[in-house]
């Protein structure tokens, strides 16, 4: 067959906060880079971050440093987290904000002209470096205005579907242009993985379409493997009405700037939900809650500002006990608590996104919020300092990396993630690619079975309609393996999954190949059955309760637990495995940051 | 050919994959699909501004009844020939009787107007119909704009601005003028005062509010924390610049209305009310 | 913002909108015409399509998708106004579909969705923006000074305010379609970069940080003198930003200091004002 060919050092697929980064890091390290991804340049899911990039710089608070902030993560993670990630992470975070103000990105300012941080859930000091509540678009217009002006190619509108590789590792990829549905090869010794989460396995969702699961996918096939998969973060403010808009996000940063949860009694629940595990730095009145605020050194946290998880299932636990609001979710209230002109200068797209599209006015009454679901701990599984993974060539950065977050994410975390190892990412794979340069070649017989599995839903006539299938998904996943889960149910969603593998294989799509979504999400799905089965799979197998994981059949975290990773495979015939891995433990010196004063 | 620009350039396309000819537009025949009433907007301002301009041209053509002791119209202020009514200032030379003293000086308020920021868009929507309103296809086969001569001349705007300046404070002076009585002798008041006033203020509401003046006290500065009393100066000019079309069009009826009620104590169709 | 008084093409306030979550709840049936087709021709097909509370355009469009048209082709990712993808013209409206709310439209009211006109079409509602892409590519890019010796840079928040204005551009090209600078002449879209890119330009003039003078590109190579300020741009953003006030009008006295004021240009040669 005839395609397109590419030949490059390094391919990033994905073109989030840290496909961009990988991309700027490899090309600065002379590898000739490109771009894939599925949307236009700078729309990609990062843009809806909204809180900040958590990093110890100590703008605010001289006393923060890289310790505080790898205490806070690991604890944040519930102690699963991948030391080594979680230290690099900390430690590389300042930097890489500061070279953003190199690009042209413009953070809110202190009065001493520094970059401002600001106060978020789960971390000891206020050290997220934000743009009022849009830093993820902030922080992909720089990297997007920085990768054109080094010069990297973009290949927009492109779905990659096939890792190719051999017996050396990879050699490149294949894919399609979604608008005129032909097929494009890259040859490339190193890919980059960097194509985000697996939102869209859920009905409520503040994920983009994008977040199909691709990369974790292709990785799974290409025979890397998938740590932590378990491990799904519900945020626990999401939008609730109107419908269309349910799961959108509402930010942490309402929580941080004031904003209180109530529940339809006018309570504010989160003091009844407060962990031992936390209950040393909670706030146990509402006045010393409120006093916070102003003086963070005597008082201690608000409760609404615990980890996502806590909060989510809190909220959870309320609405089941009939304390909801009128479309099933709770009160988030700033109005009766900040100034109206403070909430809209502090809060300027939650101002516009209520208005617009709930035609709520959150300055002067509250919104309506519940869990969706919001990122995967869960990824392929890296090595820490080079983001590389199991199969050699591959790498993986961001959202699709696992082990960084343990059993669940701090807010805030995620953004810094991106660009520490993005850049880690970029810079191993132009140096593998340096390697190996001249070395791989793609395999026509792989090619063409590419393009013929593409093609394969046209040719098939009388089936079912793609969106339908995907809705079957999505519900089994809400229903069986939600917020809370038990064995039962998940054995019921595994068997469900079978089933809808087979209507998937059976699926036809109408039309032609130019720009058409139903054939688009065709070849997306089964990425997304394939990460449901692993998440189902592995939270099976986790008899217990830690962060993002909770089972209702074993409420209690299990120390025993506590050192086990779980690791999703692909065997010979295609099924997925998963298998017990002991949890990489920390040197000596790290483990006393834990005995530290807070 | 590939749908990436080649490296080195930076140039990202969304893929076409094909290398054919560029791809064109969708085939939409109407000139516009907006359901609602766009065109009332530019009529308004079409029928406004005509009203203006043939009053205004009228009156400053017509060379009498601008000036009632102690008011003079602002189409005739300053009155700078020796033939004017009244005992105005400055004088500087005697023109021939025919020519009307307020065709010297309009050349200056035309011209702000002409070349001002927020003008400039209601003629070029509603007379020149480019656009006549949003989403709405022009007549013209072609359009540069203000590219070329005459209308690249528009960024002059601002030396405009500095002459109504001068302007604002001579209308000020006449309207404090206007506290003397027919006599010359102060402490008198009448409506006549007021609207020469009002007249005088929202003109000079409407300069100070000018983009270019905006631009001049602050804007054009990178450092505003650096300079402290133009950045204070700039947030308030920017505040009333919000309000440019609201002071533009006030100023334009304030302005017509001002010679309107001079015209009618000259002709003595009314009587000034005299407040004291 | 829309100025009072004007029919608002990007604002909500279309006298229509009662707001979702109001009234009777339930759903109804609508009429959608929505262009099908790509670049060798199309035309407005007409659906029925049932339409629930709270729904904006998109859902719409998407359910059209789901049940009767699965391989229409539309462009969206966030569905809440953060990405700008989801662009096309709403009635001739150019509007982002996921905050287009159904309730402002009559029940009766046949909707009609078609692709932005200024581009050209690939399919049904996606357009080839790449246009936009080349004109991005072009803008000579940052240029910091360096950093300070302890490797901060540092800046007030009074000298960011203006600039992050403009970084709050989602990039939906609602302006870039809507200027008709380009949308009713294809042939200036060689020498004209667009609204959007007029402000990014705007922005990086403005940027505290930056050393690079890019006024003459402004107006050579980016075409700033095509702009006629008619304003349609910020009509349309969806943002909020005040295109033509803050930044296009701003950036044409800029380039006036620099081109056009020879007082100006006489103050920086003496070395009194900013050096250029
Ligand atoms: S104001 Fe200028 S840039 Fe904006 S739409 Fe009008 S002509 Fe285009
Ligand atoms: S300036 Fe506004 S309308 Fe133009 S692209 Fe940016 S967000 Fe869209
Ligand atoms: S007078 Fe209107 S902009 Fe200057
Ligand atoms: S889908 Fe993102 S702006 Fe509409």
């Amino acid at each position: 067959m005839d395609f397109e060919r590419h030949a490059y050092d390094v391919v990033v697929v994905g073109a989030g906060g840290a496909g961009l980064r990988a991309a700027i890091a490899a090309h600065e390290a002379g590898a000739r880079t490109a771009v894939v991804c599925k949307s236009l340049l700078g729309k990609a899911h990062t843009v809806m971050a909204e809180g900040g990039i958590a990093a110890a710089m100590g703008n605010a608070w001289p006393e923060d440093g890289w310790r505080v902030h790898f205490r806070d993560t690991m604890r944040g993670g519930k102690m699963l987290n991948h030391w080594r990630m979680a230290q690099l992470h900390a430690q590389e975070a300042p930097d890489r904000v500061r070279e953003l103000e190199d690009w042209g990105a413009l953070f809110d300012r202190t009065p001493d002209g520094l970059i401002s941080q600001r106060d978020f859930g789960g971390h000891r000091f206020a050290r997220l470096a934000h743009v009022g509540d849009r830093t993820g678009l902030e922080l992909i217009r720089t990297l997007q205005q920085r990768t054109v002006a080094l010069g990297v190619d973009v290949f927009m509108e492109c779905t990659v579907t096939r890792l190719l590789t051999d017996d050396e590792g990879v050699t490149g990829a294949f894919g399609y242009w979604r608008e005129s549905g032909r097929f494009v090869a890259w040859e490339a010794p190193s890919v980059v993985l960097a194509t985000g989460g697996i939102g869209k396995a859920y009905k409520v969702t503040s994920n983009s379409w994008e977040y199909t699961g691709d990369g974790h996918s292709l990785a799974l096939q290409a025979g890397a493997g998938l740590v932590n998969m378990e491990f799904v973060q519900f945020h626990p403010t999401g939008m609730v009405w109107p419908p269309s808009v349910r799961g959108i996000l509402v930010t942490e940063s309402v929580r941080g700037d004031g904003g209180v949860l109530r529940n339809s009694a006018g309570n504010r629940f989160m003091f009844d939900y407060i962990p031992d595990y936390f209950r040393k730095e909670t706030a146990e009145t509402e006045d010393e809650a409120d006093r916070w605020y102003d003086d963070k050194k005597n008082n201690r946290r608000p409760p609404e500002l615990l980890p996502r998880d806590e909060v989510a299932r809190a909220i959870n636990s309320e609405v089941k006990a009939g304390r909801g609001s009128p479309h099933g979710g709770v009160f988030l209230d700033i109005a009766s608590r900040r100034p109206a002109e403070y909430v809209r200068r502090r809060l300027p797209s939650m101002y516009h996104q209520f208005k617009e599209l709930a035609d709520v006015d959150i300055t002067a009454e509250a919104m309506e919020v519940g869990p969706t679901c919001h990122y995967v701990m869960g990824g392929v599984e890296v090595d820490p300092d080079t983001a590389a993974a199991g199969v050699p060539g591959l790498f993986a950065a961001g959202e699709v990396a696992g082990g960084m977050h343990g059993s669940n994410r701090l807010g805030g975390n995620s953004l810094s993630d991106l660009l520490v190892f993005g850049r880690r990412a970029g810079a191993a794979a132009a140096e593998h690619a340096a390697k190996r340069s001249g070395l791989v070649a793609l395999a026509e017989e792989a090619l063409t079975d590419a393009a013929r599995a593409a093609l394969a839903p046209f040719e098939r006539e009388g089936g079912e309609n793609p969106y339908t299938v995907q809705q079957d998904l999505q519900q089994t996943m809400h229903d069986l393996v939600g917020i809370i889960r038990t064995a039962p149910e998940m054995e019921q969603a595994l068997t469900r999954i079978a089933a809808l593998r087979e209507r998937v294989a059976a699926l036809s799509v109408e039309g032609h190949r130019q720009y058409n979504p139903g054939w688009h999400l065709a070849l997306d799905l089964p990425h997304l059955l394939v990460v449901s089965e692993c998440i189902a799979r592995a939270a099976l197998e986790r008899e217990e309760s830690r962060g993002g994981h909770t089972r209702d059949d074993f409420p209690a975290a299990d120390p025993e637990w506590g050192r086990t990773n779980l690791v999703c495979s692909r065997a010979a015939d295609g099924a997925v495995t998963v298998a017990r891995r002991p949890l990489p433990q920390m040197p000596p010196e790290l483990a006393e940051v834990f005995e530290e004063a807070p | 050919m590939t749908a990436t620009a080649p490296r080195g350039t930076g140039a990202v396309t969304p893929g076409r994959g094909d290398g054919g000819p560029a791809p064109r537009r969708a085939t939409i025949a109407a000139r516009t699909l907006r359901t609602d009433r766009w065109w009332v907007q530019p009529l308004v301002t079409v029928v406004v501004l005509v009203l203006f301009i043939a009053y205004s041209s009228f009156r400053a053509f017509q060379n009498a009844y601008y000036h009632a002791e102690p008011y003079i119209s602002p189409f005739y202020s300053p009155c700078i020939t020796t033939r004017c009514e009244g005992d105005s200032f400055p004088e500087f030379f005697t023109g021939p009787a025919w020519i009307s003293p307020a065709l010297y000086i309009l050349v200056l308020p035309l011209g702000i107007r002409l070349t001002c920021y927020y003008y400039r868009k209601a003629y070029y929507r509603s007379f020149w119909l480019s656009p006549p309103a949003c989403a709405v296809a022009e007549p013209h086969r072609r359009y540069t704009g203000e590219t070329r001569l005459p209308l690249v001349g528009q960024n002059v705007h601002r030396y405009f601005l500095y002459a109504a300046l001068v302007f604002n404070v001579i209308l000020f002076y006449e309207a404090v003028r206007g506290f003397r009585d027919e006599t010359g002798e102060w402490g008198h008041m009448g409506l006549g005062t007021l609207v020469l006033l009002v007249n005088a203020v929202l003109l000079f509401l409407y300069s100070i509010s000018c983009h270019s003046c905006r631009h001049i006290v602050g804007g054009r500065l990178n450092d505003f924390s650096e300079h402290p009393l133009r950045y204070r100066a700039w947030t308030w000019v920017s505040r009333l610049n919000a309000r440019h079309m609201q002071y533009a069009w006030t100023s334009l009826f304030a302005v017509a209305f001002a010679d309107f009620y001079v015209l009618l104590l000259a002709t003595d169709t009314i009587q000034d009310v005299r407040f004291f | 913002m829309t100025e009072p008084g004007e029919p608002s093409l990007g604002g909500t306030d279309d006298g229509r909108g009662s707001g979702a979550g109001s009234g009777g709840g339930g759903g109804y049936d609508a009429t959608f015409r929505v262009w099908r087709g790509d670049a060798s021709g199309g035309d407005l097909q007409t659906f029925t399509v049932p339409v629930n509370e709270g729904e904006v355009v998109l859902d719409v469009i998407h359910r059209l998708q789901a049940t009767q048209a699965g391989d229409l082709a539309v462009r969206w990712n966030c569905k809440a106004g953060k990405c700008g993808s989801c662009s096309a013209e709403v009635n001739g409206r150019p509007r982002l579909m996921c905050l287009t709310r159904m309730s402002t439209f009559a029940e009766d009211e046949t909707v009609t969705v078609t692709p932005l006109r200024t581009f050209p079409v690939i399919r049904d509602l996606v357009t080839d923006v790449s246009y936009n892409y080349e004109k991005a590519a072009q803008i000579p890019a940052f240029t910091p000074r360096p950093r300070d010796p302890d490797g901060n840079h540092r800046m007030q928040q009074v000298d960011v305010d203006r600039p992050q204005e403009f970084r709050k551009c989602i990039e939906c090209f609602l302006c870039q379609d809507t200027c008709h600078v380009i949308r009713d002449h294809e042939d200036n879209k060689r020498a004209f970069a667009g609204p959007r890119f007029l402000i990014r330009l705007a922005e990086l003039e403005m940027h505290p940080l930056d050393v690079r003078d890019r006024r003459d590109a402004a107006q050579d190579e980016f075409g700033l003198g095509y702009c006629n300020i008619t304003k349609c741009c910020s009509e349309v953003c969806p943002e909020g930003i005040h295109l033509t006030d803050n930044g296009i009008i701003p950036l044409k006295e800029r380039v006036a200091d620099r081109r056009y004021d020879p007082l100006t240009w006489l103050g920086s040669k003496i070395g009194r004002r900013r050096p250029s």
